[in-house]
């Protein structure tokens, strides 16, 4: 081993240590921003590791600089921009495109380290695996994880998407994958067989992706998340790098950690998810036509804003079409409207309101709502009963009190116990059911009024008339 | 097997356990940056960038790594800055309260 590569070596096992301290403090909301700092110090002595390495090989042409540096310009600026300016309600589907570049760029290194070492020759096992691994699996990471980012930003219908015939079409794909690993494992190189085995790949991440249910987008955004460490990780192997593999395998484990852990948190599980056609995402967009006629009582802005204004303890439990129509601002002025005048305004956040697991405490947090504001189920249960107005804002299956009761899908899940409360207001598009599909009687109760518009045009409505009756 | 080869597989797999033992119960909170700060993580892929483009030497490899250089640093950047913003709205909470209260 040269000095280079010993001192190379050492700074790399340096940056893995820096990516495990990093995620391991990222469990703590104390910590966490520290943790991902701690990670990019381990990103950043990495890549001034690589750059002194090649300078000092001195392989690297001028074309190769020029396109290389063209290339981490164009990403650095591309990415932070998307970054910095992203409204937070748009976060998961840019996680899912920053995830698609990466399994994209895994890919890359696999086909092109295919390519030249090949050179027409047969190649040993130990080195074709790893490639087809590596371009396989990122080849589904992103094209699956383009499916996603459309379906959470609406360019893709959030709708599960059926292709007639995808059963057998699905056989076709992995047949043809199979038989591209087969060539490029036993025959000489071909750049035939490595496209082939990409194109399949790409057509399994869309027949993948396409008919599973915007709602249930989250947890295969973390799935994709963790293909893609793994594609990381063989393209480590393919290039001989360690670090690669370190923080390609780290990813991969706890990635999957976190996917079970999400799809626990939406009581679903990951194998019926993969499964689709579940979930429509914002099944709230449905015409008021396919309303099952319950027994309910409508209200006004007028009204909500008087129950409001003589309220003492309010509590707003905040959903999915909250973030959907983007309504956090609203909210939160209605809310310092509230509390101005000395009424207890507090938000009973279930685990899974918002787009994805933890999404509503960032949007709340993004218009500046005190975290001390913010109670979580097990805090939030026990205040219902001395809340005098509940205003459900865009959430559904969250609040049903059928999953109490035994015998129905949202059987067992979690839930806000609103339906304690002295009154509640339900703001809601339609009657149409959330993406469980399970009618819930809360909507019907003595206690509960609804208030038919869409998040952001009801809350605009309903702070003009609060501010009246509190002047 | 080769020694390489093997050395390489032995890493794999210690660190698969290393992420599965450091990823106990994440609270629902933290689960989304969570996913956004691993994503970045496997931004490391940046590096695999820069060794293809030192090898590369005829126009189909030239192409292979601006690509490779293009989608590695989105990932990295953007993905450490995006886990940075939603973090920060985390610990900033006294502050901006603060400033609030003088106003």
């Amino acid at each position: 081993m040269s000095a280079l590569q010993t001192i190379s070596s050492l700074i790399y096992l340096i940056s893995a240590v820096c990516y495990v301290l990093g995620v391991h403090m990222m469990r703590s909301p104390k910590t966490a921003r520290r943790g991902n700092g701690l990670s990019a110090v381990g990103m950043f002595l990495a890549v001034i590791t690589i750059i002194v390495t090649i300078i000092v090989e001195g392989k690297i042409d001028a074309i190769g600089w020029v396109v290389l540096i063209l290339g981490l310009a164009l990403g650095i600026l591309y990415g932070v921009v998307k970054a910095r300016k992203v409204p937070m309600t748009d976060v998961p589907q840019l996680v899912s495109l920053f995830n698609a570049v990466g399994g994209g760029a895994a890919a890359v290194i696999g086909i092109f380290d295919y390519l030249l070492k090949g050179d027409g020759a047969s190649l040993s096992i130990a080195f074709s695996l790893p490639v087809l691994l590596d371009v396989i699996i990122g080849g589904i990471t992103f094209s699956g994880s383009l499916i996603a980012t459309g379906k959470l930003s609406g360019h893709v219908s959030g709708k599960p998407i059926t292709v007639p015939g995808a059963r057998i079409l699905n056989i076709i794909v992995v047949i043809a994958i199979l038989a591209s690993a087969w060539f490029m494992i036993g025959s000489p190189t071909n750049i035939w067989y490595v496209i082939l085995a990409l194109a399949m790949s790409l057509v399994f991440g869309l027949l993948m992706t396409l008919p599973i249910g915007g709602a249930d987008m989250p947890v295969v955004v973390s799935l994709l998340n963790a293909f893609t460490g793994l594609a990381v990780a063989f393209a480590g192997f393919v290039i001989n790098n360690q670090v690669l593999i370190i923080a390609g395998a780290l990813v991969g484990a706890a990635g999957t950690i976190l996917t079970l852990q999400m799809a626990d948190a939406m009581n679903r599980s990951v194998a019926n998810i993969l499964a689709g056609g579940f979930g429509t995402g914002d099944s709230d967009t449905g015409s008021a036509a396919d309303a099952v006629p319950v027994d309910v009582k409508e209200t006004s802005a007028d009204d909500i804003g008087l129950q409001l204004a003589y309220a003492q303890n309010v509590m707003i439990v905040p959903g999915y079409g909250l973030a959907a129509a983007q309504a956090q601002h609203e909210v939160a002025e209605l809310a310092k409207v509230l509390t101005d005048k000395g009424i207890n305004v507090n938000y009973a956040i279930h685990p899974v309101a918002g787009r994805m697991p933890g999404h509503m405490n960032v949007l709340l947090a993004d218009v500046n709502v005190p975290y001390e504001q913010m109670k979580q189920l097990d805090d939030a249960n026990p205040m219902f009963e001395s809340t005098d107005v509940s205003l459900v804002i865009g959430a559904n299956d969250v609040t049903n009190p059928l999953a109490r009761e035994s015998g129905n899908e949202i059987s067992g899940m979690p839930i806000l116990d609103v339906d304690k409360s002295k009154s509640v207001v339900v703001i809601k598009r339609s009657m149409s059911t959330g993406y469980a599909g399970v009618q819930n009687p809360l909507f019907s109760m003595d206690n509960t009024q609804m208030f038919f518009s869409d998040a952001k045009k009801g809350l605009q409505d309903i702070v003009a008339s609060t501010k009246q009756y509190l002047e | 097997m080769s020694e390489e080869l093997f050395t390489n597989l032995a890493i794999f797999v210690l660190s698969l356990l290393v992420g599965f033992e450091v990823m106990s119960k994440i609270p629902a909170t933290l689960q989304t940056p969570m996913m956004s700060g691993a994503n970045a993580i496997h931004g490391v892929v940046v590096v695999g960038a820069f060794v293809i483009a030192a090898e590369a030497n005829s126009w189909v490899f030239y192409c292979l790594a601006f690509f490779g250089a293009f989608f590695a640093a989105v990932n990295v950047a953007g993905g450490y800055t995006v886990t940075d913003r939603m973090l920060g709205m985390f610990d900033r909470k006294p502050a901006a309260k603060k400033e609030d209260d003088q106003k």
